[in-house]
């Protein structure tokens, strides 16, 4: 019945990446040369000795079940040798010398309802979160709105008709687990409503000095309330960072009529023609409306169309809007354009305009 | 599924194009009842709008500080298979490479001993075992790194480092990424696996300008390739590109940020002295255009999420590094980046926002780098100037 025992070992960290590099990749490691798209999401690179690779890459929802894993492990053994490779983006990739294997892979991939794509000019699968999933801090779901707005654009991840890439994020919370700060389009989950302290039993799980300094413009203080030495929360000066929450869990920010999203637009990382930027409000608030989020999908949708439609060859959308300003964005994606759009933060001075140079 | 007061609406989220997690979690229900209970509570969530996770508890294995997130549920009668839902965030394989054997490995762990759903990956790039009970931690942790794994970071400590597909797979790779990515995670198992600074530190390996693993916006220290010699052109390639229709005027030349590159339909001329490796033109006509051979890598830090002063994006420390074994230029600043941060930096303080408050020049004072005009966009504005008369 018992398992034999193993012994303890720690710090063996990960297994090295040598043996789990595909044969052909093993051979030809640091001698590429060149590649080329051959159609969504298939690629070839190709050696310097002449070899050549085969990429198919499919998308995942991230969140998958280990009989999926053993699915895919599968096609990794009908195709490739036993070998398979994840994204940074959580796709899932396919490699393998023989041409002819793409062809069927591509059709098993599809059968199993992963699609092939999200490479070059396409939109490629969303970074994202935890959400009600699996974090208590989750001012929204991600997996859901990550489901949904892909379901609307699939036919860009199997295409490669956008003007440039595109690249979606999306958070649940301000601490951002993903880069979300630096997307062409970041789907961001916002608490607006303070923290609710529960005065009694903050003293009892949480240290108050710690509480008090967890707050990035202190509207977090100490205070006595009907003798008990706990905190209470300046409302005005409180941004809904929840911060304080992250350090005290007496202090939950969570509030289902409330919480919800914001978009933002126009970040990059890679460094690529414009140095890579963060991404900028466009719409302050979406309440929360599961399971399918319409008004979140319909606001995405309509970013991406006008910019496809408008964008430059390899524009991305931060470049395609410093071209044509922001009051033309606010206007050609019809979003009004409010006082939560004007920074207060820190060097809020700095994003005022400094000129003349205003388009009528 | 349980007796549900709540209409499903996870169900609405099976159909449609796009792979659904809704039929993964549905699947692992099937044998797990931890999968299902999460399935309920998840339906509850989204008939309340409001997430039902209690702020995690302190979970581990035995001498390890990090690697497990504690979570447990508000609604433990409700959904009693949930009431531990721990994470397990597992050191990944350098650039996601896996061989199928070991992969369905930790499949059966899981299986065994967790709820069957997993993340591929996580945001630091771990692999995510979601959801498992205390008890099972330790004996995981085991089968685990019988088969070879190890738990990743969480916590106060350097976070799991990771890397693009680099020279497995792209010619662009400045340097190895899968190497200098291994060998810093084996260097630094201690600093992985025992939080002993003020916050989270991550590295994250990008072969090249392009920064496919997004290192300048979520490492704290952003490990970029690039080269210093010229951008190696093959002219004949060139005018094939445009012979097929290429615009190179408009698409190459008109796009180059620095405006070094002119072509008179003949012949590409690059100003490379003004060349600012961006990697546009190299982008468009690979076949054409190759990075030049004098190759490394810019060292950046500091970037990091909104939480708590803002977000940054990292900035230039090293403007060009040779990354050759062992890696000991990079260990020493490092080294003595660690040193400084964990003696003065604030409890929750990324180095980049200690660096906010200390002054860039005092930084590099105390680490020991001379300044140099590469590591800003510009000079001063202000003229409140700390003079040094000695
Ligand atoms: S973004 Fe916030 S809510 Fe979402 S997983 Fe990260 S910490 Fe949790
Ligand atoms: S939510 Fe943020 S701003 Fe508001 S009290 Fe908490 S830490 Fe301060
Ligand atoms: S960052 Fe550069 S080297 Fe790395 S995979 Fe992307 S393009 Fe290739
Ligand atoms: S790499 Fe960028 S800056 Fe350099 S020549 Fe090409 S487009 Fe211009």
């Amino acid at each position: 019945m018992a398992a034999e025992p193993v012994k303890r070992v720690t710090d063996i960290g990960p297994p090295h990446y040598g043996k789990y590099l595909p044969p052909v990749v093993k051979a030809n490691y640091g001698k590429w040369v060149d590649h080329e798209i051959l159609e969504p999401g298939v690629m070839v690179h190709i050696a310097e000795s002449g070899a050549k690779v085969y990429t198919v890459r499919a998308a995942s929802p991230r969140l998958i079940s280990v009989n999926k894993i053993r699915a895919y492990c599968d096609l990794a053994d009908k195709y490739c040798e036993g070998f398979l490779r994840f994204t940074s983006r959580n796709n899932v990739e396919f490699l393998t010398a023989k041409a002819e294997n793409v062809a069927p892979m591509k059709k098993d991939l599809e059968a199993l309802g992963h699609p092939v794509g999200g490479m070059a000019n396409s939109i490629s699968n969303i970074v994202h979160t935890q959400g009600w999933v699996h974090c208590h801090s989750a001012a929204t779901d991600a997996s859901g709105i990550v489901k949904s707005v892909m379901d609307a654009l699939h036919e860009e991840f199997t295409h490669m008709r956008m003007p440039g890439k595109l690249r979606i994020a999306l958070a649940c919370c301000l601490n951002m687990c993903g880069a979300v700060h630096c997307s062409d389009i970041a789907i961001l989950g916002i608490h607006r409503k303070p923290p609710k302290v529960e005065t009694e039993r903050l003293p009892k799980i949480c240290e108050i000095p710690t509480a008090v300094a967890s707050c990035p413009t202190a509207a977090v203080r100490p205070a006595n309330i009907s003798g008990v030495n706990t905190v209470e929360v300046i409302e005005e000066s409180c941004m809904y960072c929840a911060n304080c929450f992250t350090v005290c869990p007496a202090m939950k920010l969570n509030d289902a009529e409330n919480d919800g999203l914001s978009i933002w637009v126009g970040g990059k990382v890679s460094n690529a023609r414009h140095e890579p930027m963060f991404s900028k409000l466009a719409i302050p608030y979406i309440p929360n409306n599961p399971p399918c989020w319409p008004e979140v999908v319909d606001a995405v949708v309509n970013i991406v169309k006008i910019w496809s439609k408008n964008a430059q060859p390899y524009e991305r959308m931060g470049e395609w809007i410093e071209r044509i300003g922001w009051p033309k964005f606010f206007k050609m994606a019809g979003i009004p354009f409010s006082r939560e759009h004007i920074d207060d933060f820190k060097h809020a001075g700095l994003t005022y305009k400094r000129s003349t140079h205003i388009r009528f | 599924m349980p007796e549900q007061k709540f209409p499903d609406k996870l169900q609405e989220l099976k159909s449609g194009a796009w792979p659904s997690f809704v039929k993964e979690i549905e699947n692992a229900a099937q044998t797990s009842p931890m999968a299902k209970d999460l399935y309920g509570q998840l339906n509850q969530s989204y008939n309340e709008k409001i997430g039902h996770w209690k702020h995690g508890g302190i979970v581990g294995v035995l001498g390890y500080g990090g690697g497990v997130i504690g979570r447990y549920s508000d609604l433990p009668e409700t959904w009693p298979n949930v009431s531990h839902f721990h994470t397990m965030r597992i050191n990944q394989p350098a650039a996601w490479f896996y061989r199928a054997e070991d992969l369905r490995k930790v499949c059966d762990i899981w299986e065994k001993r967790g709820s069957g759903l997993t993340n591929m990956h996580g945001s630091t790039g771990d692999i995510i075992l979601l959801g498992t009970t205390t008890p099972e931690l330790e004996p995981i942790f085991n089968e685990l790194t019988a088969i070879g794994f190890d738990l990743g970071g969480s916590g106060s400590c350097m976070r799991t480092p990771s890397c693009c597909v680099g020279p497995a797979r792209c010619e662009w790779a400045m340097y190895d990424t899968l190497a200098l990515t291994y060998d810093l995670t084996m260097t630094y198992q201690d600093e992985l696996h025992r939080p002993a600074f003020p916050y989270k530190f991550k590295f994250k390996m990008a072969g090249c300008p392009n920064d496919c693993v997004a290192s300048i916006a979520r490492a704290d220290m952003s490990i970029i390739g690039i080269w210093r010699d010229e951008i190696q052109i093959d002219q004949d390639a060139v005018r094939e590109y445009a012979e097929r229709g290429l615009n190179i005027q408009s698409v190459v030349v008109g796009r180059c940020p620095t405006r070094c590159m002119a072509w008179d339909s003949k012949e590409l001329f690059i100003d490379n002295e003004n060349c600012s490796r961006c990697m546009h033109c190299i982008n468009v006509m690979h076949r054409a255009l190759r990075p030049g051979n004098d190759r490394g890598a810019t060292l950046l830090i500091g970037s990091k999420a909104p939480i708590m002063e803002g977000a940054l994006l990292s900035s230039v420390l090293v403007p060009f590094l040779e990354i050759v074994p062992p890696y000991d230029d990079i260990k020493g600043l490092v080294n003595n980046i660690w040193e400084l941060w964990a003696e003065e930096g604030k409890n929750r303080e990324r180095v980049g926002e200690f660096i906010q408050r200390v002054g860039l020049a005092n930084f590099l004072d105390a680490i020991g780098l001379e300044p140099e005009p590469e590591m800003i966009a510009f000079p001063r504005e202000n003229p409140y100037v700390f003079y040094r008369t000695e």
